[in-house]
C-alpha cells in the first residue's frame, strides 16, 4: 500500500481558527459569547457577543410606577440586587426630596454590605474555579449560603430582595437577626485568612494571574472601568468615600487599591486581591453599623401615589461591580419618563477585545473572571 | 471647577455652539450643537482645568411632546482628578438622527454608542463598528423609542401572548 502524497502546500497550510466560546460556557459567567480567532493557543482577537439576557428593563421602567419598578431593578444584577434597589430608590428620593429615616439608612448599609460580601464570594470563588481550583469555590459558596439565610431573615428573599424601598427599607432588622449577623461575621473574618492560604498564596494560582492582562491607569479611564477593576489599576476611588451617600461618611473603612502585589500594577492578580481585601472592609462596615444603629422607624411616610416633580437626576452607588448609575427622567407623572441603568460590567466588556489580542486562550478565561462581568448586568 | 465656570469657558472657546445652560437642577447641563460635539468633548478632556478623563455614561431620551419632538443624546462627563461632572445634551431630529462619534475621545463610547444605535436608532457617523448590540441583527425597530411597536413575529416565533386571565377563562 502506498501512502497518499499530498501537495506540499496543502500539508503545511495553516489558517486562523475561529471558535465560539459560550454562550453556555462555564467560564463566561452567564450567557455571553466570545467569537475568538486564534492562531494555535494565541488569540488574535476575541469579539464579545452580548444581548442573550436582554430583558429591556429600561423600557419596563417607563411602564411601571416608581414603587412598582423597584422589584424589576433586582433583575438588573441578581448577584447584587440590593445595590440596584438602592440606586433606583436614591434617584427617586432625590427627585421627590423624600427623606430616608436614619434607621432605614443603617438597615440599607447592613444589607448592602452583606450583599457585597456574597457577591465578592461568588466572584473570587468562580475565579478559582475558572483557573482550575474547584475547592475554594465550594468554600465560598458555603459562606454565601449563610448570607443567603441571613438575607432571607431580613427580607424574605434569597436572591432578588426587593428590600430597599423609596423612603427606607421594607422591613426592620430585628435584634435577633443583628445578633445572628454578628455571629456570622465572627465566624467569617478568620475564613478570609483560610481563603488566602487556600487560594491567594497558591503558587499555581499566582503564576496564572500575575502579569496577565495588565490594565494601565489611562486604559482604565479610556474604557471607563469602575469599582474594583479601576482600583486595581492604582486609582484610589470609591463612590462611598468620594461622593458620599447614605451614612458612609460616618463609617470608618479603607479603600483597597492595587499595588502590583505579585506582579505588575493592574494585572489579574491585583483585581482579585482588591476584592479579597474588600471582603474584610465590608465586614468592618457591617460591625460598625450594628453598633451605631439607632432606634426608630425603618421607612418614612411616602405617598402611595408617588409623583416626583419634573426633572432629571443621575445617581451613583458603589456596587460590587463598581459605579452603578441611575439616570432617571421624570415628567411629573406617576411613571418615570426614562430610566437608564449604567452598569460596571457593560463598560468592562468593552475592554476585553483590546486586552485579548496576543494573549493565550487560557489567559482569556482569567481575564474574563478578573473583570467580574455579570451577564444580567451587561444586557439588562 | 464650578459648572458655571466651565460653561463660560466653553462659550468663549466655541461661540454660538453651546447654549441653554441649566445650573439650577441636580446635575447642571448644557446643550451643545450637534456639529461641535467632538471638538467640545476633546477640549473638555484635554484642557487641564476641566480634564474630563472619563465618559461616565452616554444615553438618549426620546421626547415626543408636540412642537418639541427630538432625540436627545445625553453625555455624562466626569473627572476623577478634579472631582466635577457635567452633562452635555445634543438635540437631534427624530427622523434620521445623525451625530459624529466620540469614540476617538473616549474608547468607552464605542459600546455606549452601539447601545444607543440599537435601542434608539441614532446613527453615529464615523463609528468603527456600528452594529446592534442587544438585539439580533435583523430586528426591526428601536425599542426605547416612545412610538415603538414590537413586531408580531420574529423568525417564525410569535412575540405576542394572550393575557393569562383571558386564557384561563376560555
Amino acid at each position: 500500500m502506498s501512502e497518499a502524497v499530498y501537495p506540499q502546500s496543502e500539508v503545511f497550510h495553516t489558517e486562523d481558527m475561529t471558535i465560539s466560546v459560550g454562550p453556555q460556557h462555564p467560564s463566561t459567567h452567564g450567557v455571553l459569547r466570545f467569537v475568538v480567532r486564534t492562531d494555535g493557543e494565541v488569540i488574535g482577537e476575541a469579539i464579545p457577543d452580548v444581548g442573550y439576557l436582554h430583558r429591556s428593563i429600561e423600557k419596563i421602567g417607563e411602564k411601571c410606577t416608581y414603587h412598582g419598578y423597584v422589584p424589576y431593578t433586582d433583575r438588573a444584577d441578581y448577584l447584587a440586587a440590593m445595590f440596584a434597589n438602592q440606586g433606583f430608590c436614591m434617584a427617586a428620593e432625590k427627585l421627590a426630596a423624600t427623606e430616608v429615616t436614619r434607621r432605614g439608612e443603617f438597615c440599607r448599609v447592613i444589607a448592602c454590605e452583606l450583599n457585597r460580601i456574597a457577591s465578592h464570594l461568588i466572584s473570587v470563588g468562580t475565579f478559582g474555579q475558572d483557573i482550575g481550583a474547584i475547592t475554594p469555590f465550594l468554600h465560598a459558596l458555603r459562606e454565601r449560603e449563610t448570607i443567603n439565610d441571613l438575607m432571607e431573615e431580613i427580607c424574605g428573599a434569597r436572591l432578588t430582595y426587593n428590600y430597599i424601598r423609596i423612603g427606607g427599607v421594607g422591613y426592620d432588622i430585628t435584634q435577633e437577626t443583628c445578633d445572628k449577623i454578628l455571629t456570622f461575621l465572627d465566624h467569617f473574618d478568620p475564613i478570609v485568612d483560610e481563603y488566602n492560604r487556600l487560594l491567594s498564596y497558591n503558587k499555581i494560582y499566582i503564576e496564572r494571574l500575575a502579569n496577565v492582562a495588565v490594565i494601565t491607569k489611562e486604559e482604565a479611564f479610556q474604557y471607563n472601568l469602575v469599582g474594583p477593576n479601576l482600583r486595581a489599576s492604582g486609582i484610589k476611588w470609591d463612590i462611598r468615600r468620594d461622593i458620599p451617600y447614605s451614612v458612609y461618611p460616618e463609617l470608618d473603612f479603607e479603600v483597597p487599591v492595587g499595588h502590583g502585589e505579585k506582579g505588575t500594577l493592574g494585572d489579574c492578580y491585583d483585581r482579585y486581591w482588591v476584592r479579597m481585601q474588600e471582603l474584610q472592609e465590608s465586614s468592618k462596615i457591617v460591625r460598625q453599623c450594628l453598633k451605631m444603629m439607632p432606634k426608630g422607624p425603618a421607612i418614612s411616610k411616602v405617598p402611595r401615589k408617588f409623583k416626583p416633580p419634573a426633572g432629571e437626576v443621575y445617581v451613583r452607588v458603589e456596587a460590587p461591580r463598581g459605579d452603578m448609575g441611575y439616570y432617571v427622567v421624570s415628567d411629573g407623572s406617576e411613571y418615570p419618563y426614562r430610566v437608564r441603568i449604567r452598569t460596571g460590567s457593560f463598560t468592562a466588556m468593552g475592554i476585553i477585545d483590546k486586552l485579548s489580542r496576543g494573549i493565550m486562550v487560557a489567559d482569556l478565561i482569567a481575564l474574563i473572571a478578573s473583570l467580574d462581568v455579570d451577564a444580567p448586568e451587561i444586557d439588562r | 471647577m464650578q459648572v458655571q465656570e466651565i460653561y463660560n469657558k466653553l462659550e468663549k472657546q466655541f461661540p454660538g455652539k453651546v447654549g441653554l445652560f441649566r445650573g439650577d437642577i441636580f446635575d447642571p447641563c448644557l446643550n451643545v450643537d450637534a456639529g461641535a460635539i467632538v471638538e467640545v468633548c476633546r477640549y473638555l478632556r484635554d484642557d487641564p482645568e476641566t480634564s474630563f478623563e472619563v465618559l461616565s455614561d452616554l444615553t438618549a431620551v426620546d421626547w415626543t411632546k408636540k412642537d418639541d419632538e427630538k432625540i436627545q443624546v445625553v453625555y455624562h462627563l466626569f473627572s476623577y482628578g478634579k472631582r466635577h461632572q457635567i452633562v452635555l445634551k445634543v438635540d437631534l431630529p427624530r427622523e434620521a438622527p445623525r451625530i459624529a462619534t466620540v469614540e476617538g475621545v473616549w474608547k468607552a463610547a464605542n459600546w455606549f454608542e452601539r447601545e444607543v444605535f440599537d435601542l434608539f436608532g441614532v446613527d453615529f457617523v464615523g463609528h468603527s463598528d456600528l452594529r446592534r448590540i442587544m438585539l439580533p441583527e435583523d430586528w426591526i425597530g428601536h425599542p426605547l423609542r416612545k412610538d415603538y411597536v414590537e413586531q408580531e413575529e420574529y423568525d417564525g416565533i410569535s412575540t405576542q401572548r394572550a393575557p393569562l386571565v383571558e386564557k384561563l377563562l376560555k
